[in-house]
């Protein structure tokens, strides 16, 4: 064949580019590779179900009063006993879940919020910003948060609204230690080459911290979020068990444990309903944050082994063999893991 | 028997994906006292294979075939066996000297560790004196007091050093060396080359050199195996390989890499496309998307290594055709459209950049609480640059120079320290909030990482089209920018929805640079722009950089620390040391003719990726690492090392280290240095 007729050969063109998994679609196969994360999302979501709906199907309401059965075991008409006044315990309990679980969720997006602000804020503009910031971060670690908002909390509100205020300050006094974790972050970001791109581009400060920045450290904020439930709960039933928390005749599991704790010896049902919930619930939501946080750091080993099922999909993943699971993320601050080859010569530099 | 012997090597990972075929089937045999290098791009399998031989994969991982060492099979051993033979019988040099080395201990400690792990009856005392010896041969000065400081007081350079020092404490039959030198400057990466060399000839090891500069090879390897694809596609003695390549894949990656000895001035040629990905690879020879010589035979089976002489194999179905051919003749380099510019003579071109007597002063600061200034940093010490329409200026030295400063005070575009920064005549101190952001558009950057220039959220579309959106342009005409730019920069219309990851370093260059050139600027700032890539990309990443030039009559500013890629694409060329020009003035007289003895070394320092032409050059190499640029030499700043001083009179000398020379003409044409003794000196 002649040199000239090569030519004319058809070149298959290189990048015709497998279809590819997508980013969210690899992060939940992993996650559902995580069988306890699984089990505990299904927890959340049947807690959840059950908190709103199971009211509906108790025939009692959290505030009604059986005059007539005072501190009944588990029966036919009170499927899990009464308290000393009568008040039916499972929706006693419903209602003290969904309490928890939306002071739980409503703190956590409050003090993530104002962590990625605070954060982000403090180590893109550096200067007296972050001075001042980084200053307030760490007055407000030093003191002692619970006595705090337990403060706060008996010279506020009180009453119905008291959970509102008891949300927002658990929101306001938990984000801190992310607050700063979030700074590390964005200084390792911020001499990234395309957040100098985009400066050298005309972008304002806070474009860039809204577009190149938070979402590139938003697999940290998901984790964040979903662990921060966790610790709002817990925080919560703590404060309410105090009676610093959730006020009467408004219920939390916080205060159904603390009603329930001195009648355990001989009334244990009392205690048992609200505790098992609690439990479980933390339990749930632990498992499900420790879940995304493997499903989104390419260094876990959700990857599968050699020889595997064939998966579906014809997509390349470089995950085990360049490191590359996390484009940029945060998993990869050193852009180069032990099996790379042939990085940058003056790579690593942070 | 051979040393070593790796007979039918596959490693296997797991991934998302399905299998990564990382290494398929590698055989090769090592004597003692030889140097193999293992030659190919990234992912093509290199460091795999010399992790399988060091025992030092995961679980996860399988390997299957024979590793041989004196007939000893080390496949199958357990981790506890292999410790027992790692450090001890075959030493690694990692590319990192950073995190290769404990930061906790003083680097003497984690020798006498490595010694005493292996011969429990020496004592420590033995041990101590043989790590002192052994950095002693490594060139580490004061070895005795150095061996008790730790890593973080060491350079680059010197913990490379100790590395090497440390791979040869146990007299190893075999050193791995895996990209030793990739992450130092190229002066220091001649002394290391050399140290390795002494190393070598020491222990009477055998090494495997794995690199992806061809001139180190060059340079320094008995043997080569090429791999593609995990595959080993060609073997041979360097002769063979380097001067009778068989395989087109190497003739290709020989004819890419630009050439430090002379200018062509016509673009590179190409080897287009990327490699395969190795999780699902086709039947047949996985070079052929990239192969100009493929037939449709080549897709049927993937070809085994056959001979081509003696002791020369290569893989390739049409051998008989291939074998003789140049390389121009089966890799054509794309032509070139030349501006309307090239005619215009340098002198009536207009001025897009000057820079005059530009300093940038970091102050050094000590203490916590009340931070006292101790020192100043002089990273940028009075420079004058100008750069013409359509025209290229190289900055190069060694880092820390100040090169990488110097871009970021143009692209700051705020008021200088102390000179004067001039973009397209006008002063940038004097520009008010609004106008210096109209001039952004003037002034963009390329950066040297593909993985971290562009935002891995983003689609492409985004990336290019932010810089549009912020300048606010119109839907409609983003739209039409974005594709025209896509164009432009040899992407197709259908890349715009797809994220960075799904492309590879080339390609994301290339996003970068579209980016850069959405609003039409006329200077553009390349802060080493290919050297993160591989040499077959970097020629396409170079020949787009040219042919945009031609085609918009840009100016670059362009940052390298690969000399042979700023003689292919500048025209004029800035060499800076310690904050300072030392040599400026066209790319061919500088190069050809060079008269600082810092230009001298520098050029020098760089091998060549040509056998009979890097093995008969004479090299200066320079003594030491850069001074801290808070407390530079009195004089010159070059009196330190300059290997010109020892041969000087007295009174010269004295003359050197008293008065600072300045920048001079030299002979006719644009050439001037700054040197007291200027003198040219052929370094090729």
């Amino acid at each position: 064949m002649d040199i000239m007729e090569l030519d004319l050969l058809p070149i298959e063109d290189a990048d015709q580019a497998p279809k590819r998994i997508g980013r969210a679609r690899l992060t939940l196969r992993r996650f559902l590779r995580n069988k306890l994360a699984v089990f505990g999302l299904c927890g959340i979501v049947l807690l959840i179900l059950i908190a709103i709906f199971g009211p509906m199907l108790t025939g009692w309401s959290f505030d009604d009063r059986d005059k007539l059965s005072p501190l009944k075991p588990p029966n036919s008409s009170h499927w899990l006993g009464t308290t000393q006044v009568g008040r039916d315990m499972l929706a006693l309990t419903l209602r003290g879940m969904s309490r928890s679980l939306i002071i739980g969720f409503a703190a956590a997006t409050l003090s993530t919020l104002l962590s990625s602000v605070v954060g982000t804020a403090s180590a893109y503009f550096g200067g007296w910003v972050e001075r001042v910031l980084l200053w307030i971060t760490d007055l407000m670690l030093v003191i002692p948060t619970m006595l705090i908002i337990g403060v706060l909390m008996r010279g506020g509100v009180s009453g119905d609204l008291a959970w509102v205020l008891l949300a927002l300050l658990l929101g306001l006094f938990g984000w801190m230690t992310t607050g700063r974790v979030v700074r590390s972050l964005t200084l390792s970001l911020k001499n990234r080459e395309y957040v100098l791109a985009a400066k050298y581009m005309g972008l304002p400060a806070w474009r860039i911290i809204l577009r190149h920045i938070l979402p590139n450290i938003s697999s940290l904020m998901i984790v964040d979020l979903t662990l921060g439930v966790g610790y709002a709960v817990l925080g919560e039933t703590g404060l309410s068990f105090l009676g610093l928390g959730v006020q009467a005749p408004d219920v939390s599991l916080g205060t159904l444990i603390s009603e329930g704790a001195v009648l355990v010896p001989t009334y244990n049902w009392v205690f048992l309903a609200p505790s098992v919930v609690l439990v479980f619930l933390v339990f749930c939501i632990n498992s499900v944050g420790d879940g995304v946080r493997d499903a989104l750091d390419p260094s876990s080993q959700s990857g599968g082994v050699v020889g595997g099922k064939p998966r579906r999909g014809k997509g390349r993943e470089d995950v085990p063999a360049k490191g590359t699971g996390l484009p940029g993320g945060i998993g990869q601050a050193g852009g180069a893991t032990t099996m790379s080859e042939d990085n940058t010569p003056q790579g690593g530099a942070q | 028997m051979s040393l070593l012997s790796v007979r039918d090597l596959n490693v296997t990972f797991p991934s998302e994906a399905g299998d990564v075929l990382a290494v398929r089937g590698i055989s090769f045999d090592l004597e003692r006292g030889r140097t193999m290098a293992l030659v190919g791009e990234s992912g093509s399998g290199k460091s795999v294979t010399s992790l399988a031989i060091m025992g030092l994969h995961p679980d996860l991982v399988t390997i299957s075939g024979s590793i041989t060492l004196d007939g000893e099979e080390l496949l199958g051993k357990s981790d506890a066996e292999m410790s027992k033979i790692r450090g001890n019988r075959i030493a690694m040099v990692f590319q990192d000297p950073l995190s290769a080395l404990t930061p906790v201990y003083p680097v003497g400690n984690q020798i006498v560790e490595t010694i005493l792990i292996h011969n429990p009856g020496t004592t420590k005392r033995d041990a101590w004196n043989r790590a002192v010896e052994l950095l002693t041969i490594v060139g580490i000065p004061d070895a005795a007091e150095r061996a008790r400081a730790f890593p973080f007081e060491f350079s680059g350079g010197m913990r490379q050093r100790v590395m090497i020092a440390m791979a040869m404490a146990n007299q190893p039959d075999i050193i791995i060396a895996d990209e030793p030198t990739t992450a130092l400057d190229v002066t220091i990466q001649a002394q290391v080359l050399e140290v390795l060399q002494r190393a070598q000839a020491e222990t009477g090891a055998a090494m495997i050199l794995i690199t992806h500069d061809l001139g180190v090879v060059a340079g320094y390897a008995d043997e080569v195996t090429v791999m593609y694809a995990g595959r080993p596609v060609e073997q041979g003695t360097i002769g063979d390989v380097f001067y009778h390549p068989a395989m087109p894949y190497t003739i290709g990656l020989l004819g890419t890499v630009p050439r430090l000895d002379h200018k062509s001035g016509d673009p590179l040629p190409m080897l287009e496309g990327n490699p395969p990905d190795v999780v699902h690879l086709p039947p047949g020879c996985p070079f052929v998307p990239r192969c100009p010589m493929a037939a449709p035979q080549c897709e049927q089976v993937e070809p085994e290594l056959t001979a081509v002489g003696e002791g020369h194999t290569a893989a390739c179905v049409r051998l008989s055709d291939v074998v003789g051919r140049a390389h121009t003749e089966i890799f054509r380099p794309p032509p070139l459209e030349r501006t309307s510019l090239a005619a215009v003579p340098r002198a009536d071109r207009d001025t897009v950049l000057e820079l005059a007597g530009l300093h940038k002063h970091f102050p050094l600061l000590k203490g916590a609480l009340y931070r006292r200034q101790v020192g100043v940093v002089k990273a940028v010490d009075g420079i004058d640059l100008d750069v013409k329409v359509g025209e290229t200026l190289g900055l190069v030295g060694e880092s820390g120079s100040g090169k990488s400063t110097t871009l970021l005070e143009i692209l700051e575009l705020l008021k200088p320290q102390r000179g004067r920064i001039m973009v397209l005549g006008r002063d940038t101190a004097a520009l008010t909030k609004a106008e210096r952001r109209a001039m952004r558009k003037d002034v963009q950057v390329v950066f040297q990482d593909p993985m971290a220039a562009v935002d891995p959220r983003m689609p492409v579309f985004d990336i290019i089209a932010e810089p549009l959106q912020e300048f606010g342009w119109k839907k409609a005409e983003v739209e039409a920018r974005v594709f025209e730019l896509l164009g432009l920069v040899g992407l197709r219309p259908e890349h715009a929805d797809r994220f960075p990851q799904h492309f590879s370093g080339g390609q994301r260059q290339r996003i970068g640079i579209a980016r850069a050139l959405a609003l039409s600027p006329s200077v553009l700032v390349l802060d080493e722009p290919v050297s993160a890539l591989d040499v077959s990309i970097q020629a396409g990443v170079i020949n787009l950089l040219e042919a945009l030039q031609h085609k918009l009559h840009l100016s670059y500013v362009i940052v390298a620390h690969d000399l042979a890629v700023i003689r292919h694409i500048s025209d004029r060329v800035a060499v800076m040391y310690l904050g300072s020009i030392v040599e400026i003035g066209d790319v061919n007289t500088v190069y050809d003719t060079p008269v600082h003895p810092y230009t001298q070394a520098l050029i020098s320092a760089i091998p060549i990726p040509d056998p009979d032409v890097e093995r008969a050059r004479q090299r200066i190499v320079l003594e030491g690492d850069l001074p801290s640029p808070s407390d530079p030499p009195t004089g010159c700043k070059f009196s330190s090392r300059c290997p010109k001083l020892a041969l000087l009179a007295p009174a010269q000398q004295v003359q050197c280290q008293a008065e600072a020379p300045a920048l001079e003409q030299i002979g006719e044409g644009d050439h001037q240095a700054a040197c007291h003794f200027a003198e040219v000196l052929k370094v090729f």
